[in-house]
């Protein structure tokens, strides 16, 4: 498959996972290894360094990118601090903005998202911004200096698949930088969707960790995810509303 | 407004009548529905419900999965005073009993801290009897500082304050606030609460909503149970968190359901709840608001705490003292209740894992 482009990185998986939610810290290696996964998120609050047993970081492999997150952020100045924590913990360039006012629905905020955006870029990170998917907004989250622009699919852990869909094929035909679909896909033809409509990438979390078996699930996503990329790729054709007879209607007109 | 507005509107409801008058067609129409109204709630936590008890429970199950996954977080409270101001028939602080009072200093906090934190324990409530004299302001501010150097998260249950005080003690780091109502039947609450500041219904119904206001980022309420009527504390509980989820979008919200327990004291219990009942509220507030925590203390049996964790509790309380200075020993204080589960922290995360959760022990990062 066609590699992706992130800051400075090339990955062959379009898949990302995360780390929350999971019953058993042992299954995130093997869910990795089935999903083939290369970019996992983990919030920084959940992140105990002094604990190496319980240390979510000591059950991701050295391979494997981490994708610090700044849950638990409500304002930019908040997510700015989370980040350079993150940095300083040794979790790498990546960060994973997410900033959340609104606990009742868990939806972003795009205003200081877009603001601490532009903070983290000039101090080098790559930043993958979550946001509401807003045409404007993502534009200024790419004048900002995203890496990639990251709209939701549905409300987080939700599992209600592209209820923005829309919004999100506008993003894709007017965005410069990687669009990475998270949060609501909670099936492997969510996924698939996403990814078939030209999504360069989807975040998949609590849809693997929640599931009966998230190995499985993992390897379920993995073939999802390719499958909807080759068919962009391919060229799916568009929806049509009426039947189009293989035999043309207007077949018997030669000159 | 305040919640006692969402009170009146009940000042003259016939729940008795009404729970009377719940059909099995009823209850399985508010199973069914995805948004549950008040009367929906009042349907699941009826006498008629408890043979629909497991359905109930395994919707609860499934909403708690979705929104929380297979993790818990564990907590303790460490008790620094137990000195109270406050006549509260059931509680073993209460002013007039007379029992080893003590006050913790705040090398002793330190030492507590120290003995708490090396069971793994990462986030903290800290706890009082409710004497704004004695544990003065200054002194829980200390204590908070203390506190924060070896916890990932400190919260608090003490006296209610006012919210130019909640936004002091957030800019110290405290992040969460306990604070219960104990009974929402004003002529129970009037009739248990004898004396001190406790006496004002009004003033201690409103103090989430100050912790709110002032930014507080988790904010835990509840009722005693065993003081009013099961069904109508259990219904209030939810309202009252529904009103604050939908006011205040800033803050995390969770209930918890104590039942009360009468060890130390004279009183006698006024409603009891059973453990059916235990878990039909439970059950029926996860279906009410998906996204509400749900904490569960040592109060609770161990048999009990390790079911509940597949019906919708999200955070424990595990290796507890309700003893001032308990982790260490110091003094030989009086306890505030019996811990019933007392297995060690240790215990109840390898009890976590064998049931395939995840025992969180930090969630939070200190900014």
């Amino acid at each position: 498959m066609d590699k992706l482009s992130l800051g400075n990185k090339t990955f062959n998986s379009r898949l990302l996972t995360g780390t929350g939610k999971f019953g058993d810290k042992s299954l995130i290696p093997k869910m990795l290894e089935s999903s083939r996964s290369e970019i996992i998120t983990v919030a920084l609050r959940r992140v105990n360094i002094n604990n190496p047993e319980e240390n979510i970081l000591n059950f991701i492999p050295k391979n494997i990118t981490l994708l610090p997150n700044t849950s638990g952020a409500r304002t930019a100045e908040e997510a700015v601090k989370i980040a350079r924590i993150a940095r300083a913990a040794g979790c790498g360039e990546f960060i994973k903005i997410e900033i959340i006012n609104d606990m009742k629905y868990l939806m972003p905020d795009n205003e200081e998202t877009i603001k601490a955006t532009k903070i983290l870029a000039a101090e080098n990170y790559i930043v993958l911004p979550y946001m509401n998917p807003d045409v404007i907004a993502a534009k200024k989250l790419e004048d900002a200096g995203a890496a990639a622009v990251m709209p939701l699919g549905s409300p987080i852990g939700s599992h209600q698949g592209l209820q923005t869909k829309h919004l999100i094929e506008i993003l894709i035909e007017n965005s410069n930088v990687p669009i990475i679909v998270d949060a609501g896909i909670g099936k492997p033809s969510h996924a698939a969707d996403a990814m078939e409509m030209g999504a360069d990438a989807v975040l998949v979390n609590s849809a693997i960790a929640c599931s009966e078996d998230p190995v499985l699930m993992g390897q379920a996503f993995h073939k999802a995810v390719e499958a909807g990329r080759e068919c962009y790729i391919a060229g799916a054709k568009e929806k049509i509303r009426f039947a189009e007879a293989s035999s043309p209607l207007t077949g018997f007109i030669f000159n | 407004m305040s919640f006692n507005n969402v009170l009146k509107h009940f000042d003259n409801f016939n729940f008795e009548k009404y729970l009377n008058s719940v059909s099995d067609n009823d209850i399985i129409n508010s199973l069914r529905k995805t948004k549950l109204d008040n009367y929906d709630l009042l349907n699941l936590l009826s006498d008629n419900a408890v043979k629909y008890l497991e359905p109930i429970a395994r919707k609860a199950n499934r909403l708690t999965h979705q929104y929380f996954g297979r993790a818990i977080l564990l907590y303790a409270p460490i008790y620094i005073s137990n000195y109270c101001q406050n006549v509260c028939l059931y509680c073993g602080f209460n002013s007039k009993n007379k029992i080893n009072r003590a006050m913790l200093n705040l090398h002793q906090i330190e030492e507590e801290a120290v003995k708490l934190k090396s069971t793994g324990i990462e986030h903290v409530l800290l706890l009082t009897g409710e004497d704004c004299k004695k544990s003065g302001f200054e002194y829980i501010r200390g204590a908070v500082q203390i506190l924060k150097k070896h916890f990932h998260s400190v919260s608090i249950e003490i006296y209610p304050m006012e919210t130019d005080e909640y936004s002091i003690l957030k800019a110290d780091g405290v992040d969460g606030l306990t604070i219960y109502q104990e009974v929402y039947d004003k002529e129970i609450y009037d009739k248990v609460h004898l004396g001190g500041k406790k006496k004002n219904y009004q003033y201690r119904l409103d103090t989430p909503e100050r912790g709110a206001m002032a930014g507080l980022r988790t904010i835990n309420i509840g009722a005693l149970f065993g003081l009013g009527n099961v069904i109508s504390e259990a219904f209030f509980t939810a309202l009252h968190a529904k009103y604050l989820s939908d006011k205040y979008l800033n803050s995390e919200f969770s209930v918890s359901f104590p039942r009360i327990n009468t060890e130390g004291t004279d009183f006698s219990i006024i409603n009891k709840v059973e453990d059916k009942k235990f878990i039909q509220m439970i059950i029926a507030m996860r279906l009410f608001i998906p996204k509400i925590g749900i904490t569960v203390s040592t109060r609770e049996s161990s048999r009990l705490r390790d079911k509940i964790i597949h019906l919708g509790a999200t955070k424990l309380s595990a290796g507890s003292s309700t003893t001032v200075g308990g982790y260490t020993h110091i003094n030989d204080s009086d306890k505030q209740f019996d811990i019933t589960d007392s297995r060690s922290v240790d215990e109840v995360s390898e009890m976590l894992k064998e049931n395939n959760f995840q025992p969180i022990f930090k969630d939070w990062e200190q900014i």
